[in-house]
């Protein structure tokens, strides 16, 4: 563990002065990954600026219809606001069905989005890892990678990104608004998340001296046909092995619009804008789920302990699909699939 | 008269426990108070050339780091490091005696500074530099290396002969992984060192085995070392052997002559011991009528290059079934990982586990009701031995079991049974484990005011023992629960066996029962020496302690209040300790017996289990206290729900290290994994096995359940998973 230095923003420009200044600092919310990271000498910052305080905490509708996050905004108030629960009762699921109740309330809007891999070799400071030492090599392609990546992997890195909330967040195609040094930007949550390649260490496109301030949700919601599954090694409290993200816009049993990602597969939430198009204009049966599943998860490789996480996801796909297209979401008191 | 005993007591030590009023071995502050981090080794096997502990000593409040070369004296033999559960053969680890490498994990240095942050800051700092060795970690890999050792069970018949010849034939191998204890609170000792005498509160199953074990490590005196351990946070059998931190923290508390704290972290207790992998193999020969002919059981199990531990796994069947012909034997693969340790109900819970789901495969090829088959091939005798029980209800956990599962509404047929998008499946097995007694000696003081203590050098590990001797004390001494205090956890109480493999119960409070007779007996002395007494021609044997009063059994109204029987006496307090008897008698087998009904709901395309309902009728003699006791079988279903769908240490042998050693990544079932859960205990009056008539009840909740479920499994889906964990990808061919 390295020792650091506590220091509080006051504001957004103040936390976006002081990152500036000291190239090893970083930002801490909830911390509920950052201080397990530091915990494990797998994250060393020799300063934390605290950011829980900046009044990012509120969740407002837009101009244009859809719903501004505040980046602070804890996981579990935003999964109960009223305004997801109705609007976006997808992104309610999902990060229902994330972490632990404890976790949820400390954790933020923001920090979800940038926590890190759960790869255990990632952890690991004895082997060998490419996103935590660049150019050590990939222990995980040949080793115990049960949990590791099916999609989109490179051959430096076979991580996932851990997040069920990003999964419908890239699925409901929301907006990260950001703050830096030469100002703000939004980015397309699709484009948020990298793919591995040879830079692995770098999770996202955030550049290391901006700060997330909000996320914004565009007016559809699809709160009447959607689904969140989410397939794991024990009914709670676990990463998802694989999770399905599925929002459909019906005209009597006719697709007009859908949106499908997935979770536990890749270094990103995984989406393909050919899966959804195949499905518009399609009758909501099982035969329209399967090609967009096979569209979907083209190219899946496995890597030994994770083979079957290819057919899983397929049927994962098709069930999650079949329960939005039926109006009944999955539960997450009832774990019951149905 | 027994008016607590059985009862639903609740726990004396729960306002304690839920007020933070108990304190656990990490939790004795003293001033001066030394923390110490423990740095590990990042590989299984080799020495190590060089150590820099500069970078450490520059961190602000670092006082010291000790290796192997800078510690002070240790012994220098094996009998030294040999506790009362080391195993008989091998020379016990050593914590950082010298440069050898023994298992991943190993402890290899102790920063020592004013605080804890500062030590762990600094323990990133220490730079090792090894010398390689290759290793082994993999069971499968070394199986060829496994070498038999000696097992109690003698062969009968011929059973290879009786397996070829029978009508109908099941043999297969199963296979359980590494798995952990992990007990909620974290191993830690605190040792004060005072000017030659050594004080140390330590997690510890057994507060006497650590006294000893320092004493021989350290070269003390028994007087001279007192050993703490008041409340335990779980143990499970983790804490049976003296684990490493406490010879750290006495290493550090005799280097700086100040108090020192060693806490462990999560991760580091996946480098204490283990419930072994085990590969099981079972051969079952029967005759065309359902009944075995033959019986073969075989494991291979983990343990350590230096150490030879082994339990019991291949002799179950000798307990439940009658089979003509038998076979068994018990094989050790060494590997370079620490020795592999108890775990509840250590070698029934992996053993039974393959003989249920053997004896299940069994059904299905006789075509057979599985309850059915047990019936048939039940056995009223110990067969190894060819003697008789003290007690054995398992019948009658059968029908009862059965009856509040509803197992008569089973369709036989796998995949015959379904509730929507889900196959359900109804799957049970047997359950056996020991009633065993070890000596223990409890001290009674009764006082004038009617208050008694009880003590005795026992750790309550969570499962109730204050509880149940208070219970016992009340009912044995007359006195209401109220005026019964219990001491436990220290070394210099009365001698008292680790808590382990389900003994304590039986051996205390049959301790508590003779002491509680001889304090009757100083009694009914000061009752005869008053005037008119009318108790004056009464026995010991004629008269109870009931109401505070000593009575006379044969007419109630002879009666003398022990307060006055005491003051009359001038005697303010008694004074009063004994031991149990624990039989020689080898003509009885003393065993505790289950049977374990399990429904499961499989999702049909994506192999989600869910463990929907367990019902685990028991029959294990006297149940001293309800409520605990029914905690405790619940929490060995749970943990079997655990056994059987979640639990795997899971190792990279190329680096020969635990690749999910926290409590994230190592599954074991949290709330949504649990639904209803029955307890039965099955009336079992014994009046052979002790006096009491008490069997124990720690380990026997676990066994039996993993092989339930397992077995439910199957009949859900027609797939016959053996190796466990049983997950989804191992249910359903996915592509």
């Amino acid at each position: 563990m390295t020792p650091f230095q506590y220091a509080r923003a006051n504001d957004v420009a103040d936390a976006i002065k002081q990152i500036a200044t000291d190239p090893s600092a970083k930002f801490i919310a909830g911390g509920t990954n950052l201080i397990d990271l530091i915990k494990y000498d797998v994250e060393g910052p020799t300063r934390l600026i605290d950011i829980s305080h900046l009044p990012l905490r509120s969740v407002e509708p837009t101009s244009a219809g859809g719903v501004l996050i505040g980046a602070m905004v804890p996981n579990t108030d935003l999964a109960y606001h009223p305004m997801i629960e109705q609007r976006y009762p997808l992104l309610a699921r999902a990060i229902m069905s994330g972490a632990s109740q404890q976790l949820r309330n400390m954790a933020s809007t923001g920090g979800n989005l940038v926590q890190r891999t759960r790869c255990f070799y990632f952890y690991d400071t004895t082997t060998p890892c490419n996103k935590r030492e660049p150019g050590s090599g990939c222990s995980a392609i040949d080793g115990v990678n049960r949990i590791n990546a099916i999609l989109g992997t490179s051959e430096a890195c076979i991580a996932t990104h851990p997040s069920d909330m990003c999964v419908a967040l890239a699925a409901l195609e929301a907006t990260v608004h950001v703050a830096g040094p030469a100002g703000t930007r939004t980015i397309a949550l699709a484009d948020f998340h990298r793919l591995p390649g040879n830079t692995p260490q770098r999770d996202t496109n955030l550049e290391p001296d901006e700060i997330i301030t909000a996320i914004e949700l565009p007016p559809q919601g699809f709160s009447a046909n959607y689904s969140y599954l989410k397939i794991r090694d024990r009914l709670s409290y676990a990463f998802a092995l694989v999770s399905v993200a599925a929002a459909l816009e019906l005209d009597g049993d006719t697709i007009k619009d859908a949106r499908l990602a997935l979770g536990g597969v890749a270094h990103k939430p995984w989406r393909s804008s050919a899966a959804e198009t195949v499905l518009r204009g399609e009758r909501a049966n099982a035969s329209a789920f399967a090609r967009a599943a096979d569209i979907l998860l083209h190219g899946a490789k496995g890597y030994g302990h994770n083979n079957f996480k290819i057919g899983l996801a397929r049927r994962a796909i098709m069930r999650t699909l079949a329960q939005a297209a039926r109006g009944t979401p999955q539960s997450n008191s009832d774990k019951k699939i149905r | 008269m027994a008016s607590y005993i059985g009862s639903a007591t609740s726990r004396i030590d729960g306002r304690a426990k839920v007020t933070g009023e108990a304190r656990y071995a990490g939790e004795f502050n003293v001033p001066g108070l030394v923390h110490g981090y423990v740095v590990e080794s990042a590989i299984p096997k080799g020495r190590v050339v060089g150590i820099d502990t500069s970078g450490a000593l520059e961190v602000d409040g670092v006082i010291d780091v000790l290796t192997h070369r800078n510690r002070p004296p240790m012994a220098d033999n094996d009998d030294a490091y040999k506790d009362e559960v080391a195993t008989e053969k091998g020379s016990p680890y050593r914590p950082l005696y010298d440069d050898r490498i023994l298992f991943g994990g190993q402890p290899l240095a102790l920063v020592l500074a004013e605080d804890w942050e500062s030590a762990r800051v600094a323990a990133s700092r220490v730079r090792i530099e090894y010398q390689k060795e290759p290793h082994v970690t993999d069971l499968h890999a070394q199986r060829d290396t496994a070498f038999a050792i000696n097992t109690p069970e003698k062969p009968r018949g011929d059973a290879a002969k009786a397996f070829a010849s029978a009508a109908v034939r099941h043999a297969a191998e199963y296979f359980i992984p590494t798995e952990h204890h992990n007990p909620m609170e974290l191993f830690a000792s605190t040792a004060i060192w005072d000017d030659g005498r050594l004080t140390v509160y330590d997690k510890t199953q057994g507060v006497q085995n650590v006294q000893q074990y320092l004493c021989g490590v350290f070269k003390m005196k028994p007087d001279a070392v007192r050993v703490m351990s008041p409340y335990m946070g779980g143990g499970f059998g983790a804490g049976l052997r003296p684990q490493y931190q406490v010879v750290l923290a006495v290493l550090g508390a005799r280097a700086l002559k100040r108090p020192v704290r060693v806490m462990l972290t999560r991760a580091q207790m996946y480098a204490l011991g283990y419930r072994p992998a085990t590969i099981e193999r079972l051969a079952l020969g029967a005759n065309s009528g359902g009944t075995l002919d033959a019986m073969t059981h075989e494991a291979i199990a983990v343990t350590s290059q230096f150490e030879e531990f082994a339990r019991n796994d291949v002799g179950w069947g000798n307990l439940l079934y009658k089979s003509p012909n038998a076979k068994f034997e018990h094989k050790l693969v060494k590997l370079d990982v620490p020795t592999s340790c108890d775990m509840r109900a250590p070698g029934a819970a992996t053993g039974v586990y393959a003989l249920e789901c053997a004896m299940d495969e069994l059904a299905v090829a006789l075509k057979t009701d599985p309850v059915q088959l047990r019936l048939q091939c039940y056995s009223d005798r110990n067969q190894g031995e060819d003697i008789p029980y003290t007690s054995k209800q398992l019948r009658e956990c059968y029908r009862q079991g059965a009856a509040a599962f509803g197992w008569d509404k089973r369709k036989a047929e796998p995949r015959s049974m379904r509730d929507g998008s889900e196959l359900v499946g109804w799957g049970m097995a047997s359950g056996v484990w020991e009633a065993l007694q070890m000596p223990a000696t409890v001290r009674i003081v009764l006082t004038a005011n009617g208050h008694a203590e009880v003590a005795t050098a026992a750790s309550d590990i969570g499962t109730g023992t204050y509880t149940i001797m208070a219970q016992v004390a009340a009912d044995m001494l007359g006195l209401p629960i109220d005026n019964i205090s219990v001491k436990l956890g220290d070394s210099t109480l009365p001698q008292c066996p680790l808590e382990g493999g389900s003994w304590i119960a039986s051996s205390v409070c049959n301790a508590i029962a003779n002491t509680a007779r001889a304090v009757r007996g100083d009694l009914l002395k000061l009752a005869k020496g008053m005037k008119d007494s009318p108790l004056a021609d009464a026995s010991v044997d004629e008269v109870a302690l009931m109401d505070g009063k000593i009575v006379s059994k044969r007419d109630a109204s002879r009666a003398v209040p022990i307060a006055s029987a005491m003051h009359s006496g001038n005697a303010e307090r008694i004074t009063r300790e004994e031991a149990n008897k624990v039989a020689e008698d080898k003509s009885h087998a003393r065993n505790v017996h289950s049977a374990v009904f399990a429904e499961v709901k499989v999702d049909e395309e994506l192999g989600v289990i869910r463990v929907t309902r367990v019902v685990n009728a028991v029959a294990a003699g006297r149940i001293l206290n309800l409520k605990t006791a029914h905690s405790q079988v619940m929490g060995g279903v749970v943990w079997g729900i655990g056994m059987a769908l979640h639990e795997e240490t899971l190792f990279d042998h190329r680096f020969g290290r635990v690749m999910n050693a926290n409590i994230a990544e190592y599954h074991v079932p949290v709330n949504a994994d649990v639904h209803d859960i029955e307890v039965i205990f099955v009336e079992e009056p014994d009046e052979i096995v002790n006096p009491l008539g008490i069997k124990g009840l720690g380990e026997i909740g676990i066994v039996g359940v993993a092989a339930a479920i397992a077995n439910a499994v199957y009949h859900a889906t027609g797939k016959r998973v053996r190796d466990l964990p049983i997950t989804l990808d191992k249910v359903v061919q996915f592509n």
